[in-house]
């Protein structure tokens, strides 16, 4: 394994060197041209401002519950204050981050490119995505400006609709609106690689990237459409008083709970997959190496996407299902976790013997592969039957699902930013401060959730804002954790917005990598590719790149 | 190479490729795509899996009436029998006419006939607009009869069932009062699935007074057919959908032998 100072970035003279005079950026000036833009790349940008908006807001409810649970007393908010708190915590990181994250803005501005086209097959739909997605944004603003929300993200029947008197309704329109957003994301990206690939480009020459976002978008379309019904049952639950989940008028809240976790499972898969993705691309280039069992990994995208769809029913081990539909889906539950495993072991072996070196987005990267296996690993805790009933609803769930979400998926979006940034803005980020901000959320991040673990398995249960004295150390050692996170994220959106101006320019591939994406120029031009690019090697040929030079990309006219 | 949808004819380039080429480029050929097929295959494909999407959209109502339908058998029969048959039957068969001119209207602006096309679109518009109309007249007789869920919900009928005077027996099974209470279960649902599948009928109807402008305006003859062909697709999927509402939510008790 080589020395750290090892590093495979290759920038132009900087004495020389000039962003392009023609790029996607500057090909049309004015707000409007933003606002009204076809362009894929444009959109991608202004997801990826929405969604670091939206992720701060998050955050910062983050930062209330953890600023309460530092003491066991209920001493900084009221009850139905802290439950505020973690509902909004929770629709806004869910709904309004990790969806869209990755999806939205690297795949928006990638998959096109990646597969040699000039941009998503229907641009208009992916400008309503965006505009759909501010909508629903606004509603949830709504509903937390009015008074907030508190029934969790879940909105649990028949909480949500019979004992709580705040803005459920606002806040489920708000997602329901959102839903469509992601499905006209996914049936962008579905049609597009369908349709729009180069000449060549077969689907096995596709980057991991692009299987991975694939599978994510059948998700979406299928998925998210039982979301948007459940969520208008719910709303007209409460506006008319219907009673299709109300026990006293006949209805079943059990059947709220089958069609809400219908979408709501599989989202979790939505919100990993072009995560994986994106680990996919960076470990590959920064070992030189073709991803060990291509198309393994490919397939496992898919089974991820196919099994997701029959897990569900773990969700509910405790609300009393059948023992024999309870055994069925645990059993399916640790079915999952076999692609998910392919997919760690085929990165864990491109890894070997590869020539590694440890950029920033690699370190992500690493800090993904840990802390997503221990997140998969407690997942398999959870999907068991006895461990179930003694872990789920405690700590050791909310642990698990950030080790999944936070420490897997947000670790793959900013590997994801700062492996294409040079791509999008034509500039590198500061590799030694990138450095320190990734080990900084690593640290943080286990401070923040590796207590949490033994805090739930100790028995203290979620959603509770006081707790027994005995628990304070582990809370502590949570909290601190979490301010160090928040630093961690914060670096990020300083450095980034300085390079912006400040840093070295990045020059085509930075990076010496093969994707389509880093043969053209930094930034694109707003219709990516001069001529159709005429792919005749398959993705992450690093043999391929060597001879670059002797062998140019060919083209047509 | 302008790619803001702001710039409402950014034709320039296609009509230069069009003199280069020597052949014909419809205006509506957006510049993203190689050529026109790839543009039709690309929209086809993407409203037929927008119609998974209203699929899945629709089947957690069908899986909600499945389980109701399970637990609640009898009183799904007797409030089942309180729709109209007539004008159930009536509607189908305007909605299958509805749909038998919408794809009459897809083969006129594929043969590019234009007043023939428009015909056919405000043929399909006067009987979508007739079906709407009988559903009216069916939701306002479930007024009238307190059979809409909610406070005003009347089960006295269920309980105790008017009795035939010819007969002298009443003329529907009793129901106990907590089975009874169950048909509001059925006439939620019932105003649920037939409520949104209007709902969907009132914005294909929207629709096709914009497509019947556009028609008029000669857009889609002259071989450009993709939006004419992918609302097509949208209408008749609203059509089948209301093929199973009609049998699950009419006809429970038409079985032989029940």
């Amino acid at each position: 394994m080589s020395a750290t100072s090892h590093t495979i970035v290759n920038l132009p003279d900087q004495r020389t060197a000039t962003i392009p005079k023609r790029n996607y950026l500057n090909n049309e000036d004015g707000l409007l041209s933003w606002l009204f833009t076809g362009d894929h790349k444009r959109i991608a940008i202004l997801y990826l401002i929405s969604i670091t908006f939206f992720f701060f807001i998050g955050g910062a409810f983050a930062g209330l519950i953890r600023l309460e649970l530092l003491t066991p007393q209920p001493d900084l908010v009221a009850s139905d204050t802290y439950n505020k708190f973690f509902s909004m915590h929770g629709i806004v990181m869910i709904f309004l981050f990790l969806v869209p994250s990755v999806p939205a803005t690297l795949g928006n501005f990638l998959i096109p490119i990646m597969i040699g086209a000039k941009d998503l097959a229907f641009p208009k739909v992916n400008l309503l995505s965006w505009y759909l997605y501010w909508i629903g944004g606004l509603f949830t603003m709504a509903a937390l400006v009015l008074g907030g929300v508190d029934t969790g993200w879940t909105f649990t029947t028949p909480l949500s609709t019979h004992y709580l008197n705040t803005h459920v309704v606002t806040a489920a329109t708000g997602v329901f609106i959102i839903g469509f957003s992601s499905i006209f994301t996914g049936l962008n990206f579905i049609v597009t690689l369908h349709r729009m690939r180069a000449p060549g480009m077969t689907w096995f020459r596709l980057p991991l990237f692009c299987w991975s976002n694939y599978a994510a978008s059948i998700l979406m379309v299928l998925g998210t459409p039982v979301l948007a019904i459940t969520l208008v049952l719910v709303a007209l639950e409460r506006l008319v008083g219907i009673g299709v989940f109300d026990p006293t008028k006949g209805g079943d809240p059990l059947l709220f709970q089958h069609l809400f976790w219908f979408y709501s499972h599989p989202a979790v898969y939505i919100m990993i997959l072009p995560g994986m993705g994106v680990i996919s691309e960076v470990i590959s280039t920064f070992s030189r190496k073709r991803v060990f069992g291509y198309t393994a990994v490919a397939f496992s995208s898919v089974a991820i996407a196919l099994f997701g769809f029959f897990v569900w029913a773990h969700h509910m081990f405790i609300m009393g299902v059948s023992n024999y539909s309870a055994l069925v889906f645990s059993l399916l539950t640790m079915l999952v976790a076999v692609p998910s495993a392919i997919k760690i072991f085929n990165w864990a072996f491109t890894l070997q013997k590869g020539s590694i070196t440890f950029e920033t987005p690699m370190l992500y990267a690493f800090g993904f592969l840990g802390l997503f296996t221990i997140g998969g690993m407690t997942g398999v805790f959870l999907g068991a039957l006895g461990m179930d009933i003694h872990l789920t609803e405690t700590y050791f769930i909310v642990a698990h699902f950030h080790f999944v979400m936070v420490g897997g998926m947000l670790m793959a979006f900013l590997a994801g930013i700062h492996f294409w940034w040079p791509k999008m803005t034509g500039r590198m980020y500061p590799e030694s401060l990138s450095k320190l901000a990734a080990v900084t959320t690593f640290i943080g991040f286990n401070l923040t959730f590796l207590p949490q673990f033994i805090l739930g398995y100790l028995g203290m249960p979620r959603r509770y804002h006081a707790y027994p004295p005995e628990f304070q150390v582990l809370n502590v050692l949570s909290t601190a954790g979490a301010t160090v996170l928040g630093v961690g994220y914060m670096l990020p959106l300083l450095y980034l917005g300085w390079s912006l101006k400040y840093g070295a320019i990045a020059g085509n591939n930075p990076w010496q990598a093969t994707g389509l994406e880093w043969q053209i120029q930094s930034p694109p031009l707003t219709e990516n590719f001069i001529e159709t690019p005429v792919v005749d090697h398959e993705a992450y040929d690093y043999e391929w790149l060597e001879h670059k030079t002797a062998q140019e990309v060919t083209t047509v006219g | 190479m302008d790619n803001a949808i702001v710039a409402t004819r950014p034709h320039s380039h296609e009509t230069a490729v069009a003199a280069e080429h020597e052949h014909v480029v419809l205006p509506q050929h957006r510049h993203h795509f190689e050529t026109k097929e790839q543009q039709r295959e690309a929209a086809t494909f993407g409203m037929w899996l927008f119609l998974l999407t209203e699929i899945m959209f629709f089947g957690g109502l069908f899986f909600a009436y499945l389980l109701y339908r399970n637990w609640y058998h009898d009183a799904f029969v007797v409030s089942s029998n309180q729709l109209s048959i007539p004008l159930g039957a009536a509607n189908t068969a305007i909605l299958i006419s509805s749909g038998f001119f919408m794809a009459l209207g897809v083969w006129a602006a594929e043969v590019q006939k234009k007043s023939l096309l428009v015909l056919f679109l405000v043929l399909t518009t006067v009987f979508g607009v007739a079906f709407l109309g009988i559903k009216g007249v069916e939701y306002h007789e479930k007024w009238e009869k307190h059979h809409i869920p909610g406070s005003h919900f009347d089960v006295s009928e269920f309980i105790n069932p008017p009795i035939n005077p010819k007969t002298g027996k009443p003329t529907e099974t009793p129901l106990a009062p907590d089975m009874a209470q169950k048909t509001q279960v059925f006439f939620f649902l019932y105003f649920a699935m037939t409520g949104m599948h209007a709902f969907h009928m009132i914005l294909g109807i929207g629709l096709l007074f914009w497509l019947t402008w556009r028609a008029n305006r000669g857009e889609f003859s002259a071989g450009y057919v993709a939006p004419i062909e992918n609302f097509g697709l949208y209408w008749h999927f609203v059509d089948i959908v209301w093929l199973f509402l009609f049998p699950l939510l009419y006809l429970i008790n038409r079985h032989p032998g029940y």
